[in-house]
């Protein structure tokens, strides 16, 4: 018999904690099987957040880092500018990216740094246990907007790749979703996209992917991956945000 | 080298960074160090490394987290605020067990204080600083010529331990001038070992994690034990401290930095007018030299402590003397004391210094050192501090010394 589809080698063959119906496992899958086609697993270094995704340093086989909260970027920084030859990405949540560490994904965004940011945007904080994250939408309810987030209390959500498409040194953004299976797909290619990039030293290239979190969200994982396309979808809308063929402005 | 070039302090700690193989550098502008990341954005691209102007000192910590784990030797500075944001990213490195070298040219605080030499961060220093169970090894240089060869010790010593290591240094021996001479061959890169816990390049091997939790069971525990007795390792073997003219000193002035060259500046006075006092400096802040001042405290009756902090310093070298000699201080916590003011207090803490005391020390110390020492000397020379100190002492009942310092320099 022929072996047509395997685990990636770029992924640990190990349990992973997720709840079910979490999109954190897919995309895990999606960055290995990119580590894989690119042939880039064992010159790549990537960078484990705080929160939910904490334990990818043990699922991805790479080398690998865990740094604070929202440091993701600063962190990839100094790997990648004291080890050009290296390949690495940061992997965030939405309380990660566009909360606490806001400055250092703008900023290594206008340095252009030559790194891929992974970004999984779920509306709400998972580890801690469902608070609202800058990303939750209007309405919507989490612990500490019990009633749903009122934008005079608790403000509006960020568009994270709407906000970076204004700097020049953003190189690649694109939102995506993994909700369906053509979601899966199409997020693959974008990531592999924001690999690519840095192979070829472009810049800094950030993949923001729509991703369920039921548990929290108080749903089953189908009503989870509906709630994605009926009302994450139209407020953060899917599509490429900036790409472009200039070289990036880091060695 | 062996050549004497006149740098100011900050472009010393650059330099001598540089040269001890230093090829990453992250900072955010601060004063009174701003010459180190101004020095580094040429000197390190030139000697083939990375500066990178960070968008927060939060931002330029890890960044330095993060190339530190790729095995190159790194460094940051920074002065007080900007050390206090630094200090969740350098509590990460020592969880990391990373060996990173920052340096802190102390400013007054707290909160935005001011920009002049201070030594109010010295709590914060060497007693961990940041949030868990850790040390930092804090070398306190005092003059440009250590500014300038302390870093290639951080190195060596954090590498050697897997550890955050730190230079404590302040406005003043940031911005004076002075003659250093690197008293090392440069070091190249290159021929330094990678660890073999370092990340990248992953050809042939097994992945690497560098990370600062471990959420099982007990495991955290277990670690932290470990390190525990890494730090009593460092407490045994690295201490480095020095001394002037303690043989025969009834007084001991202890300072460190800035303030032991004042506090030497003093010394000599009081030497000239005839009066037994040395001075105790150490150059290690953590490990603290405190086995060393224990032995002292036996045969010395009385420390004064000079420090630019509201009594800081002083609970480190009351902790070692342990009640066995008087330990005053004379603090000046946003101020910089000159040799003349500390002279003073020394001059009047020496002659109020208690006969009883000064007895049972001699008395304490006598056996020992007859055994080792003829005779010659020392008995006749033994009573006549002794019979000197009651003399004085009833001249000088007010002893406004030690209210005028505490007046001074806080409570403590």
């Amino acid at each position: 018999m022929e072996l047509v589809n395997k685990k990636p080698s770029s992924l640990v063959d190990i349990k992973m904690h997720y709840c079910p119906g979490c999109g954190h496992g897919i995309v895990h899958r999606l960055i290995a099987e990119v580590m894989d086609e690119l042939g880039i697993r064992e010159r790549t270094v990537g960078v484990a957040p705080v929160g939910c995704a904490v334990f990818s340093d043990d699922y991805f086989n790479c080398d690998m880092i865990q740094g604070p909260h929202g440091r993701g970027p600063a962190i990839a920084t100094g790997i990648k500018r004291s080890q050009p030859g290296c390949i690495v990405f940061s992997y965030q949540g939405d309380g990660d990216l566009a909360s606490i560490g806001m400055a250092e994904t703008v900023h290594s965004a206008a340095r252009s740094e030559n790194i891929t940011i992974i970004f999984i945007n779920n509306a709400i904080y998972g580890m801690t246990g469902g608070q609202m994250a800058p990303t939750t939408l209007v309405g919507q309810t989490a612990t500490t907007c019990p009633k749903g987030r009122d934008p005079k209390v608790n403000g509006y959500p960020i568009k994270v790749c709407e906000l970076l498409s204004q700097l020049e040194g953003a190189r690649y953004l694109e939102r995506t979703a993994v909700s369906s299976a053509q979601g899966v797909i199409k997020t693959k290619k974008a990531i592999k996209k924001a690999f690519q990039n840095q192979v070829e030293g472009k810049g800094f290239s950030l993949v923001e992917i729509l991703s369920m979190c039921p548990t929290n969200w108080g749903m089953t994982s189908l009503q989870g991956a509906k709630f994605v396309d009926e009302k994450m979808m139209p407020l953060y809308p899917l599509g490429v945000f900036r790409s472009t063929e200039q070289e990036g402005g880091q060695k | 080298m062996g050549e004497k070039i006149l740098m100011k302090g900050n472009e010393a700690l650059a330099e001598g960074a540089v040269l001890a193989g230093c090829r990453f550098f992250s900072g955010y502008p601060i004063t009174p160090q701003n010459e180190v990341p101004e020095y580094m954005s040429w000197r390190l691209p030139e000697a083939g490394g990375t500066f990178v102007q960070a968008e927060s000192e939060v931002s330029a910590i890890n960044m330095i987290y993060g190339a530190a784990a790729t095995g190159i030797r790194t460094m940051t500075s920074s002065s007080s605020p900007g050390i206090s944001l630094k200090q969740e990213g350098i509590s990460y490195c020592a969880g990391a067990d990373l060996p990173i070298f920052f340096a802190n040219v102390v400013r007054g605080g707290p909160g935005l204080g001011n920009i002049a030499a201070s030594q109010g961060d010295y709590y914060q220093s060497v007693k961990g600083g940041g949030h868990g169970d850790y040390h930092t090894i804090v070398l306190a240089p005092n003059s440009v010529d250590e500014m300038g060869n302390f870093p290639k010790k951080c190195y060596e010593l954090a590498e050697k331990y897997r550890m955050p290591a730190m230079i404590l240094a302040d406005g003043i021996l940031g911005q004076m001038m002075e003659p250093v001479e690197f008293k090392f061959t440069p070091v190249d890169p290159s021929t330094l070992k990678k660890p073999d816990w370092s990340l990248g390049n992953a050809a042939g091997r097994k992945k690497r994690i560098v990370r600062s939790y471990d959420l099982r069971e007990g495991e955290l525990e277990k670690m932290n034990w470990a390190r525990a007795k890494k730090f009593q390792e460092i407490e045994d073997r690295e201490v480095q401290f020095e001394e002037k003219n303690i043989q025969d000193a009834r007084l001991v002035l202890v300072a460190y930095g800035t303030s032991s060259r004042i506090a030497a500046a003093a010394m000599k006075m009081a030497r000239d007018k005839g009066l037994k006092v040395g001075l105790f400096r150490p150059i290690t802040l953590w490990p603290f030299p405190k086995k060393q001042l224990a032995k002292l405290a036996q045969r010395v009756e009385n420390f004064l402590v000079v420090e630019m902090s509201q009594g800081q310093f002083v609970d480190d070298v009351r902790l070692a003397v342990n009640g066995t000699a008087q330990v005053d201080l004379y603090a000046r916590p946003a101020g910089i004391p000159s040799g003349e003011e500390v002279f003073a207090v020394v001059e009047k803490l020496y002659r109020s210094i208690k006969p009883t005391l000064t007895a049972k020390k001699a008395e304490k110390t006598k056996p020992a050192q007859k055994a080792k020492t003829p005779k010659k000397a020392r008995p006749t020379k033994k009573p006549k501090p002794v019979k000197k100190a009651k003399a004085i002492n009833k001249k000088t009942v007010k002893i406004k010394t030690a209210k005028k310092s505490t007046k001074k320099g806080g409570r403590r």
